[in-house]
């Protein structure tokens, strides 16, 4: 394989591992900024949006039918469930955060042995709504990938917008830098958060909807992206949405380039230690604000 | 004295008659107590799909058996232990078979990673331990004398005998694509060394974690002058990896595909994505898509494990069978029936006289005992040898096109278990 071909191959992995990784570090980031509370059941949500959304493509007659189908139910769904979780554990906790990390640890287990038992051990295929194979110089690559990184852009513009540019954002925004005052102003801050959790949870899974045609759906995918999405989110700064797509665009550049020409375990091995760098020489992180 | 009376009489004779007709399935034993097989089982983690099956052929195995009048008279009871596919988990459930549960003897561990990790507990515990694995090491003398794996080959002879085939058909110029552990890596080192006993080359050898779940970046690799790639992967994410495969090189270019069955073990042929693997080939320790020519109680043994001629589960088509290895399974069961008859075993007291009666044995005739076919068991190496399958894809089916010797697969003995003490 030429060195060109290579270094396109390793573009677009690395493309794709971004875009995968941006939405499902932005919903760990949000959860942090606006609630500073440490999600570690993340990943969970995110295998559970791919396990829910085999559960749902393969009830429906056509894949492109399944597919869309399990975009709109399981990200809806995991929300929901994040919701719940919420309402019905976080609050009681007060958002300590040590009392929430520990509890979401535990949650992360009651997800995944959940997962086990409702949806059974086995890896499932969901069928991607098309399929199409672009033949590049050298090597063939699928067009399923590709409409994973501009479906992420997309949704990662949506956030944005809805972030800067709604009420809805401009409320998040407000109790993220003081609840106090926020509720001061009549902001239902308990909504805010329970809606903040939601979102963080919905966006892990639709990262997952859109993967699962690529790697399958499994009850112990959830480890990979709940440690890169702390890689990222910790690199690019706790809380800032900006840093986070940042750092997610380099992570999974990096981790695909570099994972082409050496070992992948390399590639993991540098990112734990720009992870390791960051905190000694920016403990905030490349966009965080120093509280 | 008094008199019994004609319907006195005739009455305890009836009951004395229906106390001896009773347990007549189990009359001969000493004891009617159950033998109880511990049987370490993959039901959840990366072995999944495997543990399911392999469950369904022990409990299938073990009804057959019981059918037939148990094991010297005694019923066969299985005693299923969940190890995660985890080795640590291996060796915690050996010790909880044997010391909370009783049982005689455990069996049915797949991957190898569990195997290594759960023999050495065995041997501690002096129970004996029988692997259904494929891997090189019992054979290898990296276990002990407790272990012994009379119902699978393992991957050094399976690779010896084919590697000439490969090499005649396929091309010289191989690429090798394995999961980065020990099983792998006796796919690596054995059947580089067949290749290159047959004028032929391995020219790249690349490793994949087992737990890896995107493949496309291994593949630029795969040198251009590859003739044959061979692969051979493991875990949930082996549909994937074909998949990709697929989409890297298209239909009809790229190198000749040899590939063992292992990567495609509980998938359906015709899942999307897998269209170019028409006209590859495969490995098969036991044809998927029943053969034309396939003997008599193949139709018995597909019976009795439910599945069907596609080798997919009678209940379910989309669930398909590993059935290139569930055999191991049947056939081990079998085998340990036979042991336990010759040495005329009667409670743990004789586990070491049982692994001596399997140490004696030296061939299994093919029949529904065997239904993989004959094999020959080395009892010095503890391991069994047997032909071996080459499928092609042929209309989204695996027709078998080439079957090997057991004297091709044979290789000289790395140890000899029988000088070692208990």
């Amino acid at each position: 394989m030429g060195t060109g071909s290579l270094l396109m191959l390793a573009t677009l992995e690395g493309t794709v591992m971004a875009a995968v990784l941006a939405l499902a570090a932005v919903g760990l980031s949000l959860t942090f900024g606006v609630m500073r509370v440490v999600n570690v059941a993340h990943g969970e949500f995110f295998m559970l949006g791919a396990v829910l959304a085999w559960a749902v493509a393969q009830a429906m007659p056509s894949a492109p039918l399944g597919f869309v189908a399990a975009l709109l139910i399981a990200p809806a769904l995991v929300g929901a469930l994040a919701w719940v979780t919420d309402t019905a554990l976080l609050k009681r906790l007060n958002y300590n955060p040590d009392s929430t990390i520990v509890a979401t640890i535990g949650l992360s287990y009651l997800i995944q042995q959940g997962a086990l038992s409702f949806f059974g051990p086995d890896a499932r295929a969901v069928a991607a709504p098309f399929t199409l194979r672009l033949q590049f110089p050298g090597f063939g690559y699928s067009g399923y990938k590709l409409f994973v990184v501009a479906a992420a852009l997309l949704v990662l513009l949506a956030v944005w917008w809805g972030l800067t540019r709604s009420r809805a954002g401009l409320v998040m925004r407000a109790t993220q830098v003081d609840r106090n005052t926020a509720r001061a102003f009549g902001i239902n801050v308990d909504r805010v958060y329970a809606g903040t959790f939601a979102l963080g949870a919905a966006l892990a899974a639709l990262a997952a909807v859109l993967l699962a045609p690529i790697s399958q759906a499994h009850y112990l995918m959830g480890h990979d992206p709940l440690l890169l999405s702390f890689i990222v989110v910790i690199i690019g700064g706790l809380g800032s949405l900006r840093g986070t797509l940042l750092a997610a665009l380099v992570i999974g550049l990096a981790d695909g380039i570099l994972s082409m020409l050496y070992p992948p375990t390399l590639a993991k091995i540098l990112a734990t230690l720009a992870v390791a760098m960051v905190l000694v020489f920016r403990p905030q992180g490349l966009f965080g604000d120093r509280t | 004295m008094t008199l019994l009376s004609r319907r006195s009489v005739l009455a305890g004779l009836a009951a004395g008659s229906a106390l001896s007709l009773a347990p007549m399935r189990f009359a001969s034993a000493q004891s009617a107590a159950p033998i109880k097989l511990g049987f370490q089982v993959h039901r959840t983690g990366i072995g999944a799909s495997y543990g399911r099956w392999y469950e369904r052929v022990a409990n299938a195995a073990a009804t057959r058996m019981n059918d037939m009048g148990g094991i010297n008279g005694r019923p066969v009871e299985l005693v299923f232990e969940d190890d995660g596919t985890d080795p640590k988990r291996g060796a915690e459930v050996v010790d909880k078979l044997v010391s909370q549960h009783g049982v005689d003897l455990i069996f049915g561990s797949l991957f190898s990673h569990v195997v290594i990790g759960s023999a050495p507990r065995a041997g501690e515990l002096k129970v004996p331990y029988l692997p259904c694995s494929e891997g090189y090491h019992v054979a290898s003398g990296m276990l002990n004398r407790w272990c012994l794996q009379p119902g699978i080959s393992d991957v050094r002879s399976q690779v010896t005998a084919m590697a000439p085939w490969v090499m005649q058909n396929l091309g010289k110029k191989v690429t090798m694509v394995f999961p980065d552990y020990a099983f792998g890596h006796d796919h690596r080192d054995y059947f580089s060394e067949a290749v290159a006993a047959q004028g032929g080359e391995v020219i790249a050898k690349i490793g994949i974690p087992p737990t890896e779940t995107s493949f496309t970046r291994y593949f630029p690799q795969i040198p251009a002058e590859t003739e044959v790639l061979y692969h051979v992967m493991v875990g949930p994410s082996v549909l994937t990896f074909v998949k990709e495969l697929g989409e890297f090189y298209g239909a009809g270019s790229g190198p000749q595909i040899f590939g063992f069955i292992d990567s495609l073990e509980g998938v359906d042929l015709a899942s999307p994505g897998l269209e170019f693997l028409e006209g590859s080939h495969f490995w098969e320790g036991h044809c998927r898509h029943k053969q034309p020519d396939a003997p008599a109680w193949e139709a018995d043994y597909r019976a009795a494990v439910g599945v069907d001629d596609n080798g997919a589960s009678l209940a379910d088509p989309k669930d398909v069978a590993t059935y290139a290895h569930m055999f191991s399974v049947w056939e081990t069961l079998s085998t340990i029936k036979k042991g336990m008859e010759a040495a005329g075993y009667q409670s743990t007291a004789d586990r070491q006289k049982f692994v001596e009666a399997v140490e004696a044995m030296t061939s299994f005739d093919a029949g529904l005992d065997h239904v993989q076919g004959a094999k020959v068991f080395n009892g010095k190496t503890h391991q069994v040898f047997s032909t071996q399958f080459i499928s092609k894809v042929e209309a989204g089916k695996l027709t078998r096109v080439h079957t090997t010797s057991i004297e091709e697969s044979l290789y000289p003995d790395a140890v000899d278990y029988t000088a070692q003490s208990f």
